[in-house]
Protein backbone atom coordinates (compact mmCIF):
# COMPACT_ATOMS: atom_id res chain seq x y z
CA UNK A 1 0.00 0.00 0.00
CA UNK A 2 1.23 3.70 -0.68
CA UNK A 3 2.04 5.26 2.20
CA UNK A 4 2.84 9.40 2.79
CA UNK A 5 3.86 11.24 5.47
CA UNK A 6 5.79 14.37 6.60
CA UNK A 7 8.79 13.56 8.84
CA UNK A 8 11.12 16.42 9.73
CA UNK A 9 8.95 18.36 7.56
CA UNK A 10 9.48 16.57 4.42
CA UNK A 11 7.23 14.22 2.60
CA UNK A 12 8.24 10.83 2.31
CA UNK A 13 6.04 8.23 0.32
CA UNK A 14 6.64 4.37 -0.06
CA UNK A 15 5.15 1.27 -1.27
CA UNK A 16 4.99 -0.56 1.83
CA UNK A 17 3.25 -3.61 3.60
CA UNK A 18 0.82 -2.88 5.78
CA UNK A 19 2.09 -4.89 8.58
CA UNK A 20 5.09 -2.48 8.30
CA UNK A 21 6.05 -0.83 11.76
CA UNK A 22 6.74 3.00 11.88
CA UNK A 23 10.23 2.76 13.49
CA UNK A 24 11.34 0.30 9.93
CA UNK A 25 9.52 3.04 7.68
CA UNK A 26 11.58 5.89 9.29
CA UNK A 27 15.01 3.91 8.51
CA UNK A 28 14.68 1.94 6.17
CA UNK A 29 12.27 3.82 3.66
CA UNK A 30 12.73 7.55 5.13
CA UNK A 31 16.25 6.73 5.44
CA UNK A 32 16.65 8.45 8.88
CA UNK A 33 18.92 6.09 10.83
CA UNK A 34 18.82 8.16 14.09
CA UNK A 35 16.04 6.80 15.28
CA UNK A 36 16.85 3.84 16.74
CA UNK A 37 14.99 0.04 16.76
CA UNK A 38 15.62 -1.77 20.43
CA UNK A 39 13.60 -4.01 21.88
CA UNK A 40 10.37 -4.69 19.75
CA UNK A 41 8.30 -4.59 22.81
CA UNK A 42 7.60 -1.48 23.63
CA UNK A 43 9.95 -1.48 26.78
CA UNK A 44 13.38 0.09 25.77
CA UNK A 45 12.02 3.45 24.18
CA UNK A 46 14.54 3.88 21.66
CA UNK A 47 12.43 4.31 18.95
CA UNK A 48 10.30 7.06 20.47
CA UNK A 49 9.28 9.71 17.93
CA UNK A 50 6.76 12.05 17.50
CA UNK A 51 3.42 11.68 15.58
CA UNK A 52 1.25 14.88 15.78
CA UNK A 53 3.53 16.48 18.49
CA UNK A 54 3.01 13.30 20.88
CA UNK A 55 6.09 11.27 21.83
CA UNK A 56 5.33 7.54 21.04
CA UNK A 57 7.02 4.31 20.53
CA UNK A 58 7.31 3.71 16.78
CA UNK A 59 7.72 0.13 16.93
CA UNK A 60 4.65 -0.16 18.39
CA UNK A 61 2.77 1.98 15.65
CA UNK A 62 2.13 0.59 11.91
CA UNK A 63 3.40 2.70 9.11
CA UNK A 64 -0.07 3.02 8.03
CA UNK A 65 -1.48 4.61 10.97
CA UNK A 66 0.92 7.63 10.35
CA UNK A 67 -0.35 8.31 7.17
CA UNK A 68 -1.25 11.98 6.61
CA UNK A 69 0.16 12.95 10.02
CA UNK A 70 3.11 14.67 10.82
CA UNK A 71 6.29 12.73 12.47
CA UNK A 72 9.21 14.24 14.47
CA UNK A 73 12.31 12.40 14.65
CA UNK A 74 15.38 12.95 16.42
CA UNK A 75 17.13 14.34 12.75
CA UNK A 76 14.62 17.16 13.56
CA UNK A 77 15.84 18.42 16.39
CA UNK A 78 18.47 20.69 15.53
CA UNK A 79 17.48 23.43 14.55
CA UNK A 80 19.08 26.62 12.34
CA UNK A 81 20.49 28.49 15.48
CA UNK A 82 22.47 24.92 16.27
CA UNK A 83 21.57 22.16 18.69
CA UNK A 84 18.77 22.12 20.50
CA UNK A 85 18.91 22.42 24.43
CA UNK A 86 18.82 18.84 25.17
CA UNK A 87 21.31 17.59 22.77
CA UNK A 88 22.94 19.95 24.18
CA UNK A 89 22.49 19.32 27.47
CA UNK A 90 23.48 15.25 26.98
CA UNK A 91 27.04 16.58 25.97
CA UNK A 92 27.25 18.98 28.80
CA UNK A 93 26.27 16.20 31.22
CA UNK A 94 27.72 13.06 30.07
CA UNK A 95 24.31 12.03 29.40
CA UNK A 96 25.52 8.91 27.36
CA UNK A 97 27.84 6.21 27.04
CA UNK A 98 26.79 3.90 24.05
CA UNK A 99 24.48 5.92 23.13
CA UNK A 100 21.94 3.51 22.05
CA UNK A 101 19.25 4.82 24.05
CA UNK A 102 19.85 8.23 23.46
CA UNK A 103 17.39 9.48 20.54
CA UNK A 104 14.27 8.18 22.51
CA UNK A 105 15.77 9.95 25.42
CA UNK A 106 16.37 13.07 23.55
CA UNK A 107 12.76 13.03 21.99
CA UNK A 108 11.13 12.58 25.09
CA UNK A 109 13.32 15.05 26.75
CA UNK A 110 11.90 17.54 24.16
CA UNK A 111 8.67 16.42 24.70
CA UNK A 112 8.61 16.87 28.11
CA UNK A 113 10.53 20.48 28.46
CA UNK A 114 7.64 21.49 25.35
CA UNK A 115 4.83 20.90 28.05
CA UNK A 116 6.73 21.51 31.41
CA UNK A 117 9.40 23.76 30.85
CA UNK A 118 10.61 23.73 34.58
CA UNK A 119 10.33 19.87 35.52
CA UNK A 120 11.66 18.78 38.73
CA UNK A 121 14.21 15.61 38.71
CA UNK A 122 11.16 13.57 39.77
CA UNK A 123 9.40 14.94 37.23
CA UNK A 124 12.26 13.83 34.29
CA UNK A 125 12.52 10.57 35.97
CA UNK A 126 9.15 9.82 35.38
CA UNK A 127 8.82 11.05 31.95
CA UNK A 128 11.76 8.89 31.27
CA UNK A 129 10.39 5.82 32.90
CA UNK A 130 9.36 4.06 29.44
CA UNK A 131 13.02 3.92 28.48
CA UNK A 132 16.22 1.72 29.17
CA UNK A 133 19.54 2.98 29.67
CA UNK A 134 22.01 -0.05 30.47
CA UNK A 135 25.22 2.29 30.46
CA UNK A 136 24.54 5.59 32.45
CA UNK A 137 22.39 4.78 35.70
CA UNK A 138 20.32 7.44 34.40
CA UNK A 139 21.73 9.96 36.40
CA UNK A 140 23.60 12.19 33.67
CA UNK A 141 20.75 11.83 31.74
CA UNK A 142 18.72 13.57 34.44
CA UNK A 143 21.09 15.45 34.71
CA UNK A 144 21.44 16.26 30.93
CA UNK A 145 17.99 17.37 30.57
CA UNK A 146 17.59 19.50 33.87
CA UNK A 147 20.01 21.13 32.15
CA UNK A 148 18.21 21.80 28.80
CA UNK A 149 15.45 23.12 31.15
CA UNK A 150 18.19 25.79 32.60
CA UNK A 151 19.01 27.08 29.20
CA UNK A 152 16.31 27.25 27.10
CA UNK A 153 16.62 28.37 23.68
CA UNK A 154 16.00 31.78 23.13
CA UNK A 155 13.28 31.58 20.74
CA UNK A 156 11.76 28.32 20.77
CA UNK A 157 10.41 26.68 17.75
CA UNK A 158 9.31 22.87 17.78
CA UNK A 159 7.30 20.98 15.28
CA UNK B 1 12.90 -8.94 14.75
CA UNK B 2 9.64 -9.38 15.52
CA UNK B 3 6.95 -8.37 13.07
CA UNK B 4 3.33 -8.88 12.43
CA UNK B 5 2.45 -11.40 9.94
CA UNK B 6 1.25 -9.98 6.77
CA UNK B 7 -2.20 -8.35 7.33
CA UNK B 8 -4.24 -5.75 4.80
CA UNK B 9 -5.36 -2.53 6.59
CA UNK B 10 -7.96 0.27 6.11
CA UNK B 11 -9.09 3.19 7.78
CA UNK B 12 -12.61 3.47 9.18
CA UNK B 13 -14.04 6.71 8.38
CA UNK B 14 -17.22 6.52 11.03
CA UNK B 15 -18.45 4.44 13.24
CA UNK B 16 -21.15 2.52 10.93
CA UNK B 17 -18.14 2.41 8.07
CA UNK B 18 -16.01 0.26 10.85
CA UNK B 19 -18.90 -1.83 11.60
CA UNK B 20 -19.50 -2.00 7.57
CA UNK B 21 -16.20 -3.62 7.36
CA UNK B 22 -16.48 -5.79 10.35
CA UNK B 23 -19.23 -6.71 8.59
CA UNK B 24 -18.08 -7.32 4.55
CA UNK B 25 -14.31 -8.75 6.38
CA UNK B 26 -15.55 -11.57 9.06
CA UNK B 27 -14.18 -12.76 11.92
CA UNK B 28 -10.49 -12.58 10.67
CA UNK B 29 -10.70 -8.47 11.15
CA UNK B 30 -9.95 -6.96 13.74
CA UNK B 31 -10.48 -3.53 14.97
CA UNK B 32 -7.16 -0.70 15.42
CA UNK B 33 -7.28 1.69 18.22
CA UNK B 34 -3.97 2.67 20.12
CA UNK B 35 -2.32 -0.80 18.71
CA UNK B 36 -0.40 -1.27 22.16
CA UNK B 37 -2.06 -4.54 23.28
CA UNK B 38 -3.25 -5.95 19.53
CA UNK B 39 0.25 -4.95 17.44
CA UNK B 40 2.63 -7.23 20.50
CA UNK B 41 0.23 -9.90 20.07
CA UNK B 42 0.37 -9.61 16.39
CA UNK B 43 4.17 -9.30 16.92
CA UNK B 44 4.02 -12.92 19.07
CA UNK B 45 1.68 -14.35 16.51
CA UNK B 46 -1.07 -14.81 19.36
CA UNK B 47 -3.48 -12.40 17.18
CA UNK B 48 -3.14 -12.61 13.53
CA UNK B 49 -5.98 -10.47 11.79
CA UNK B 50 -6.35 -10.60 8.03
CA UNK B 51 -7.69 -7.02 8.00
CA UNK B 52 -6.73 -4.35 10.46
CA UNK B 53 -9.52 -1.69 10.46
CA UNK B 54 -7.91 1.83 11.89
CA UNK B 55 -10.70 3.60 13.87
CA UNK B 56 -7.98 6.41 14.94
CA UNK B 57 -9.73 9.23 12.96
CA UNK B 58 -12.68 8.76 14.15
CA UNK B 59 -13.02 12.08 16.30
CA UNK B 60 -16.67 10.68 17.03
CA UNK B 61 -14.64 7.91 19.74
CA UNK B 62 -13.07 10.80 21.67
CA UNK B 63 -13.53 13.24 24.24
CA UNK B 64 -14.61 12.80 28.21
CA UNK B 65 -17.85 14.27 29.11
CA UNK B 66 -20.44 14.68 31.71
CA UNK B 67 -24.07 13.28 30.63
CA UNK B 68 -26.63 13.79 33.19
CA UNK B 69 -25.44 11.62 36.46
CA UNK B 70 -22.68 9.51 34.23
CA UNK B 71 -19.21 10.20 33.55
CA UNK B 72 -18.61 9.39 29.66
CA UNK B 73 -15.37 8.05 28.08
CA UNK B 74 -15.46 7.54 24.48
CA UNK B 75 -13.40 4.53 23.62
CA UNK B 76 -10.89 6.03 21.64
CA UNK B 77 -9.84 8.13 24.58
CA UNK B 78 -6.20 7.96 25.59
CA UNK B 79 -4.27 6.84 29.13
CA UNK B 80 -2.99 10.42 29.59
CA UNK B 81 -6.25 11.70 28.82
CA UNK B 82 -7.67 9.67 31.77
CA UNK B 83 -4.85 11.03 33.91
CA UNK B 84 -4.95 14.00 33.24
CA UNK B 85 -8.73 14.57 33.13
CA UNK B 86 -9.72 17.21 35.95
CA UNK B 87 -13.43 16.00 35.74
CA UNK B 88 -12.60 12.56 36.55
CA UNK B 89 -10.33 13.53 38.76
CA UNK B 90 -13.15 15.62 40.56
CA UNK B 91 -15.46 12.78 40.66
CA UNK B 92 -12.97 9.79 41.66
CA UNK B 93 -9.84 9.79 42.34
CA UNK B 94 -9.25 6.66 41.23
CA UNK B 95 -8.75 7.37 37.86
CA UNK B 96 -5.61 9.07 38.38
CA UNK B 97 -4.23 7.18 40.69
CA UNK B 98 -4.76 3.92 38.65
CA UNK B 99 -3.17 5.53 35.30
CA UNK B 100 0.06 6.95 37.26
CA UNK B 101 0.75 3.12 37.14
CA UNK B 102 -0.58 2.04 33.86
CA UNK B 103 2.77 1.60 31.65
CA UNK B 104 4.81 4.65 31.19
CA UNK B 105 3.88 7.92 29.51
CA UNK B 106 4.74 7.28 25.89
CA UNK B 107 2.59 4.02 25.93
CA UNK B 108 0.09 6.57 27.76
CA UNK B 109 -0.02 8.92 24.83
CA UNK B 110 -1.22 6.17 22.45
CA UNK B 111 -3.23 3.46 24.06
CA UNK B 112 -6.88 3.82 24.37
CA UNK B 113 -9.68 2.96 27.32
CA UNK B 114 -11.82 1.08 24.71
CA UNK B 115 -8.44 -0.70 23.38
CA UNK B 116 -7.70 -1.78 27.08
CA UNK B 117 -11.03 -2.81 27.84
CA UNK B 118 -12.06 -5.15 24.44
CA UNK B 119 -8.06 -6.53 24.91
CA UNK B 120 -9.70 -7.77 28.28
CA UNK B 121 -6.20 -8.92 29.56
CA UNK B 122 -6.80 -10.57 33.05
CA UNK B 123 -4.32 -8.21 34.87
CA UNK B 124 -5.63 -5.17 32.90
CA UNK B 125 -5.86 -2.32 35.61
CA UNK B 126 -9.13 -0.24 34.04
CA UNK B 127 -10.92 -3.64 34.21
CA UNK B 128 -10.66 -3.18 38.10
CA UNK B 129 -11.63 0.27 38.08
CA UNK B 130 -14.73 -0.29 35.85
CA UNK B 131 -15.61 -3.45 37.63
CA UNK B 132 -15.01 -1.36 41.28
CA UNK B 133 -17.10 1.75 40.14
CA UNK B 134 -19.78 -0.21 38.39
CA UNK B 135 -19.49 1.02 35.03
CA UNK B 136 -20.92 0.02 31.45
CA UNK B 137 -19.89 -0.01 27.74
CA UNK B 138 -21.85 0.67 25.25
CA UNK B 139 -21.37 -1.57 22.14
CA UNK B 140 -22.84 -1.00 19.03
CA UNK B 141 -23.45 -3.19 16.20
CA UNK B 142 -25.20 -2.78 12.81
CA UNK B 143 -28.63 -4.01 14.65
CA UNK B 144 -28.26 -0.77 16.97
CA UNK B 145 -26.29 0.22 20.32
CA UNK B 146 -26.79 -2.21 23.69
CA UNK B 147 -24.96 -1.34 27.21
CA UNK B 148 -23.85 -3.65 29.29
CA UNK B 149 -22.69 -3.58 33.13
CA UNK B 150 -18.72 -4.05 33.09
CA UNK B 151 -19.38 -6.35 35.83
CA UNK B 152 -21.24 -8.71 32.65
CA UNK B 153 -18.63 -7.88 30.12
CA UNK B 154 -15.57 -10.26 30.44
CA UNK B 155 -16.59 -13.90 29.53
CA UNK B 156 -13.14 -14.97 30.35
CA UNK B 157 -9.37 -14.11 29.96
CA UNK B 158 -9.11 -12.15 26.68
CA UNK B 159 -13.17 -12.73 25.73
CA UNK B 160 -15.60 -9.87 25.87
CA UNK B 161 -19.24 -9.68 25.02
CA UNK B 162 -18.10 -7.85 21.78
CA UNK B 163 -19.09 -10.04 18.92
CA UNK B 164 -17.32 -10.03 15.78
CA UNK B 165 -19.16 -7.27 13.82
CA UNK B 166 -19.61 -5.15 16.91
CA UNK B 167 -17.73 -1.79 18.32
CA UNK B 168 -17.28 -0.38 21.43
CA UNK B 169 -18.47 3.28 21.16
CA UNK B 170 -18.37 4.57 24.84
CA UNK B 171 -17.86 3.58 28.51
CA UNK B 172 -19.71 4.89 31.14
CA UNK B 173 -19.49 5.49 34.92
CA UNK B 174 -22.38 6.75 37.41
CA UNK B 175 -21.26 9.50 39.86
CA UNK B 176 -21.49 9.74 43.22
CA UNK B 177 -21.97 12.53 45.38
CA UNK B 178 -19.57 12.28 48.64
CA UNK B 179 -17.48 8.83 46.63
CA UNK B 180 -14.19 8.87 47.91
CA UNK B 181 -12.11 6.57 45.82
CA UNK B 182 -7.75 5.00 46.03
CA UNK B 183 -6.01 2.30 44.06
CA UNK B 184 -3.18 0.58 45.25
CA UNK B 185 -1.04 -1.86 42.69
CA UNK B 186 2.15 -3.52 43.45
CA UNK B 187 4.27 -4.52 40.36
CA UNK B 188 7.71 -5.84 39.60
CA UNK B 189 9.07 -2.63 38.22
CA UNK B 190 7.23 0.20 37.09
CA UNK B 191 5.60 0.31 34.28
CA UNK B 192 4.80 -3.27 34.61
CA UNK B 193 1.30 -5.38 34.90
CA UNK B 194 0.36 -5.61 38.33
CA UNK B 195 1.47 -8.77 40.97
CA UNK B 196 -2.64 -7.67 42.11
CA UNK B 197 -4.20 -4.30 41.46
CA UNK B 198 -7.20 -3.46 44.24
CA UNK B 199 -9.54 -0.14 43.35
CA UNK B 200 -12.38 0.60 45.59
CA UNK B 201 -14.78 3.91 45.98
CA UNK B 202 -16.76 3.88 49.30
CA UNK B 203 -19.54 6.65 50.35
CA UNK B 204 -19.67 7.16 54.08
CA UNK B 205 -22.79 9.26 55.33
CA UNK B 206 -24.00 9.57 59.11
CA UNK B 207 -20.38 7.75 59.95
CA UNK B 208 -21.91 4.72 57.94
CA UNK B 209 -21.18 2.83 54.59
CA UNK B 210 -24.10 3.37 52.46
CA UNK B 211 -22.37 2.73 49.40
CA UNK B 212 -18.99 1.13 48.05
CA UNK B 213 -17.63 -1.03 45.50
CA UNK B 214 -14.28 -3.29 45.23
CA UNK B 215 -12.37 -4.24 41.86
CA UNK B 216 -9.32 -6.59 42.11
CA UNK B 217 -6.94 -7.63 39.00
CA UNK B 218 -4.15 -10.04 38.09
CA UNK B 219 -6.03 -12.49 40.82
CA UNK B 220 -8.65 -13.95 38.23
CA UNK B 221 -11.73 -12.63 41.02
CA UNK B 222 -14.86 -13.30 39.26
CA UNK B 223 -15.61 -10.12 36.96
CA UNK B 224 -12.90 -8.33 38.40
CA UNK B 225 -14.82 -7.34 41.98
CA UNK B 226 -15.34 -8.61 45.18
CA UNK B 227 -19.29 -8.72 45.83
CA UNK B 228 -19.65 -10.21 49.32
CA UNK B 229 -17.00 -7.76 50.96
CA UNK B 230 -19.16 -5.17 49.37
CA UNK B 231 -21.76 -6.56 50.99
CA UNK B 232 -20.43 -6.58 54.71
CA UNK B 233 -19.70 -2.94 54.38
CA UNK B 234 -22.93 -2.08 53.60
CA UNK B 235 -24.16 -0.43 56.31
CA UNK B 236 -21.09 -0.51 58.68
CA UNK B 237 -18.80 2.06 60.37
CA UNK B 238 -16.03 2.04 58.23
CA UNK B 239 -13.47 1.31 61.21
CA UNK B 240 -10.51 -0.25 61.29
CA UNK B 241 -12.26 -3.80 62.40
CA UNK B 242 -14.96 -3.90 59.83
CA UNK B 243 -11.97 -2.04 56.51
CA UNK B 244 -9.78 -5.61 57.59
CA UNK B 245 -12.68 -8.08 57.38
CA UNK B 246 -13.70 -6.73 54.20
CA UNK B 247 -10.80 -6.97 52.93
CA UNK B 248 -10.30 -10.86 54.10
CA UNK B 249 -13.70 -11.21 51.98
CA UNK B 250 -11.92 -9.24 49.13
CA UNK B 251 -9.24 -11.67 49.12
CA UNK B 252 -11.23 -14.63 49.41
CA UNK B 253 -12.93 -13.78 45.98
CA UNK B 254 -9.36 -13.85 44.27
CA UNK B 255 -8.55 -17.18 43.28
CA UNK B 256 -4.35 -16.46 42.00
CA UNK B 257 -2.39 -19.01 40.17
CA UNK B 258 1.81 -18.60 40.85
CA UNK B 259 3.61 -17.68 38.13
CA UNK B 260 6.72 -15.27 37.65
CA UNK B 261 5.28 -12.59 38.98
CA UNK B 262 5.29 -14.36 42.03
CA UNK B 263 2.81 -17.21 44.04
CA UNK B 264 -0.59 -17.73 44.77
CA UNK B 265 -0.46 -17.27 48.54
CA UNK B 266 1.68 -13.85 48.07
CA UNK B 267 -0.74 -12.44 45.81
CA UNK B 268 -3.88 -13.39 47.80
CA UNK B 269 -1.84 -11.38 50.49
CA UNK B 270 -1.76 -8.77 48.42
CA UNK B 271 -5.69 -8.45 47.81
CA UNK B 272 -6.13 -8.66 51.49
CA UNK B 273 -3.91 -5.56 52.07
CA UNK B 274 -4.11 -3.53 49.06
CA UNK B 275 -7.71 -3.74 49.29
CA UNK B 276 -7.26 -2.84 53.00
CA UNK B 277 -5.21 0.71 52.18
CA UNK B 278 -7.42 1.85 49.73
CA UNK B 279 -10.89 1.16 51.92
CA UNK B 280 -8.91 3.29 54.63
CA UNK B 281 -7.98 5.77 52.13
CA UNK B 282 -11.18 6.23 50.46
CA UNK B 283 -13.31 6.24 53.48
CA UNK B 284 -11.36 9.32 54.39
CA UNK B 285 -11.58 11.00 51.49
CA UNK B 286 -15.32 10.37 51.75
CA UNK B 287 -15.31 11.66 54.99
CA UNK B 288 -13.32 15.07 53.97
CA UNK B 289 -10.16 13.92 55.91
Amino acid sequence: MQVSMNINGEPVTADIEARKLLVHFIREDAGLRGTHWGCDTSNCGTCTVWVDGEAVKSCTVLAAQAGGHEVRTVEGLEGADGLDPVQQGFIECHGLQCGFCTPGMLMTARWLLDQNPNPTKDEIREAISGQICRCTGYKNIVDAIHWAAEHPRTNEVTA
Amino acid sequence: MQTPAPTDYVRATSVSHAISLLEEHGEESRILAGGHSLLPMMKLRIARPEMLIDINELDELRGIRVDGDELVLGAMVTHREVLESPVLFEHYAIFRECEKVIADPLVRNRGTVGGSMCQADPSEDLSAVGSALRGSVVIQGASGTRTVPLREFHEGPYETQVEPAEIMTEVRFPIRPGAGSAYEKVERRVGDWPVCSAGVYVVVSDGLVTDCGIGLTAVSAEHFCAPAAEAFLIGKAPTEDNLRSAAQLAADAADPSSDQRGPADYKKHLANELTYRALVRAAAASQGA
